[in-house]
């Protein structure tokens, strides 16, 4: 046997290009559907752990799933907005606590979530640097945020506008980044944190601007009268709010009917959040309440209703591999006729030529099954930021 | 000694018929087997070696009957007592000199490497000037050194028989006369019978006996 396996490693290792190719090949297609297999479960598990953590969701009717991708993986979709008012109401039932979310505008390609502080206590989120929000127009951002802008407490992010042709659409905010979060390996690593007010400036509600009543250009002012002042287009509108300006931004309207994408909403006890959906259920609301990992296990089992045809493709594909191997094995076997028939001729018995191709077969699969083991391991290694990157 | 006696042989679907009547060869003999291709020369090796069973008659090398012989006591028989050359020196691609010359050890459990094997390689490798060689792949060899390596292996378990298949075909006349000296005075040394196929007629001088398939001892059916 020992000879066996010194004569099947020199073949191979005299053909070391075509046995690293055999390896390769049949490493990749055991790995395969292993590696995938393990993607799929890991996706299932990162974005069902995430669904699981959040109790219930408040928000427009309509999708649900695009309500349920924009609360919880703070992905952008077109949602309709609901009225902040709709967080009040809610506090005031005394069922739990909500946490009112509002995610449409971005900066450099990241989500601008603005929300309350209660969002951080909830999910857990701690300030690595710098430290929370306390005022408007400063944000927090997450730490891959962080360290693909390579930003820190201290600099500025600036707003990307949603329209640039739309003269009454939001303008870009100059935001002050006061903090960097911890790594959570979550979506929240990959948004930038405001408070709500924040993003309603972005929004066009609020704005800070020139003291009307100091300026000394007069051509600013198009009407006057005892009690309103009416400003021409001239009038400098604050692109940042810093200490100085703070005083003068200022919002127009009631903030109760300003817009909100959704509310987190975190009841006290089971029993609590039962009787909140019993509500929904009964009573005539504009909003649609859901229990994020219905939705998301729902999503989950269409996407990966795939998985049984990857199943069926695998299959095949193993089928193929195993007919292909067969043919390179009968190939080979007749290109080395004129050598085993030498060792047959010198004393060799068939079964000891059998042993050698055998064991020539063997070293090839255990290379391919290592490299499949090695290559799963490092799926493994990798596959939350891998999902982290191109999948959540 | 090898006794062929009213030995018949042919392939399955073919025309083609070896008979020999008797034919006996005594131990240490240096025998030339000549003939046109196709007369069976390479088949009555084949018929003596075991690997060839004949459809009637008896194969007999000293006291042991070959035909009745079983398929492990033929390889034994093969491993042991025959040393095989061909004309196309039949060296295994992949390994180097030395591991083709120990091939026979690699591929059967009933003859081991011990310290007087290690002498004899040592000997043999410099009598056929292929010591440095020995590390070398079959294709970085040329044809005289390829067939001196083949010789090595052939007679690296010290057989007592010795068939040469063509073995001077591939080579240049200073190789011919080389090799054909070695095989002889291995063969004399060691009280080796030496069967040589051959078509080269320039050869024949140095053999007690020459076999020859133009006359009676073989036939087409």
């Amino acid at each position: 046997m020992i000879q066996s396996l010194y004569l099947g490693l020199k073949y191979l290792q005299y053909h070391i290009y075509r046995t690293l190719i055999l390896i390769g090949s049949i490493g990749l297609i055991i790995y395969l559907p292993l590696g995938l297999r393990k993607l799929i479960s890991e996706s299932e598990r990162q974005m069902m752990a995430r669904a699981d953590s959040t109790p219930l969701i408040i928000g427009s009717k309509g999708n649900a799933t695009d309500l349920v991708i924009n609360s919880i993986y703070l992905e952008q979709s077109d949602i309709e907005l609901i009225a902040y008012s709709k967080t009040k109401k809610l506090d005031k039932l005394g069922f739990g606590y909500s946490i009112p979310l509002i995610s449409v505008f971005n900066a450099r390609d990241y989500p601008i979530v603005g929300t309350t502080l209660d969002y951080f206590n909830f999910r857990g989120l701690e300030i690595a640097s710098g430290r929370n929000l306390q005022f408007v127009g400063e944000c927090v951002i997450g730490s891959h945020v962080a360290d693909e802008l390579s930003l820190a407490p201290g600099d500025s992010l600036v707003s990307s506008p949603d329209n640039f042709l739309d003269l009454a659409g939001s303008y870009p905010l100059q935001m002050k980044v006061v903090g960097v979060l911890n790594t959570s390996n979550t979506p929240d690593d990959r948004a930038v944190f405001t408070d709500l007010k924040t993003n309603w400036v972005i929004m066009g509600l609020g704005h800070g601007h020139q003291d009307m009543k100091k300026v000394t250009d007069f051509s600013l002012i198009l009407e006057q009268d005892s009690s309103n002042i009416t400003a021409s287009a001239k009038l400098f509108i604050y692109n940042k709010i810093n200490g100085e300006d703070l005083e003068s931004f200022h919002f127009h309207g009631d903030a109760n009917t300003f817009p909100i994408s959704a509310v987190i909403f975190v009841p006290d006890h089971h029993k609590a959040a039962t009787l909140l959906r019993g509500r929904y259920k009964t009573e005539a609301f504009k909003e649609q309440i859901l229990v994020p990992s219905d939705v998301v296990r729902h999503l989950l089992e269409n996407i990966f209703r795939i998985k049984h045809l990857f199943n069926t493709a695998f299959i095949l594909v193993g089928l193929a591999t195993f007919l292909i191997l067969s043919l390179i094995i009968a190939l080979t076997l007749r290109l080395r006729k004129k050598e085993l028939y030498t060792m047959f001729t010198i004393g060799s018995s068939k079964t000891k030529t059998i042993e050698i191709i055998c064991t020539e077969l063997f070293v090839i699969v255990l290379g391919s099954i290592s490299l499949a083991i090695l290559l799963y391991g490092v799926t493994g290694y990798f596959v939350e930021a891998f999902i982290r990157q191109f999948i959540l | 000694m090898i006794e062929l006696s009213n030995l018949e042989f042919h392939y399955p679907g073919s025309d083609f018929k070896l008979a020999i009547e008797q034919l006996s060869i005594a131990r240490g003999q240096k025998v030339a087997v000549i003939g046109p291709s196709g007369s069976g020369k390479t088949t009555l090796l084949n018929l003596i070696a075991g690997i060839l069973e004949p459809n009637s008659g008896d194969v007999k090398v000293g006291d042991r009957h070959i035909v009745s012989l079983s398929d492990k006591e033929k390889r034994d028989y093969r491993i042991k007592d025959i040393g095989f050359v061909f004309q196309d020196f039949r060296l295994i691609s992949y390994l180097n000199g030395l591991d083709n010359i120990l091939l026979p050890f690699k591929i059967n459990n009933s003859i081991k490497v011990n310290g007087e094997t290690e002498d004899w390689i040592k000997l043999m490798c410099d009598e056929m000037a292929i010591k440095s060689k020995l590390s070398k792949f079959p294709n970085q060899l040329s044809h005289g050194e390829k067939q001196r390596l083949a010789i090595c292996r052939a007679l690296v378990a010290k057989p007592s028989i010795i068939l040469a298949d063509e073995p001077t075909g591939n080579l240049d006349p200073a190789n011919k006369t080389n090799i054909m000296q070695l095989l002889f005075s291995y063969a004399s040394k060691n009280d080796s019978t030496l069967i040589t196929v051959t078509h080269d007629y320039d050869m024949l001088k140095g053999f007690d006996t020459v076999i020859d398939f133009n006359d009676l001892t073989s036939k087409k059916a």
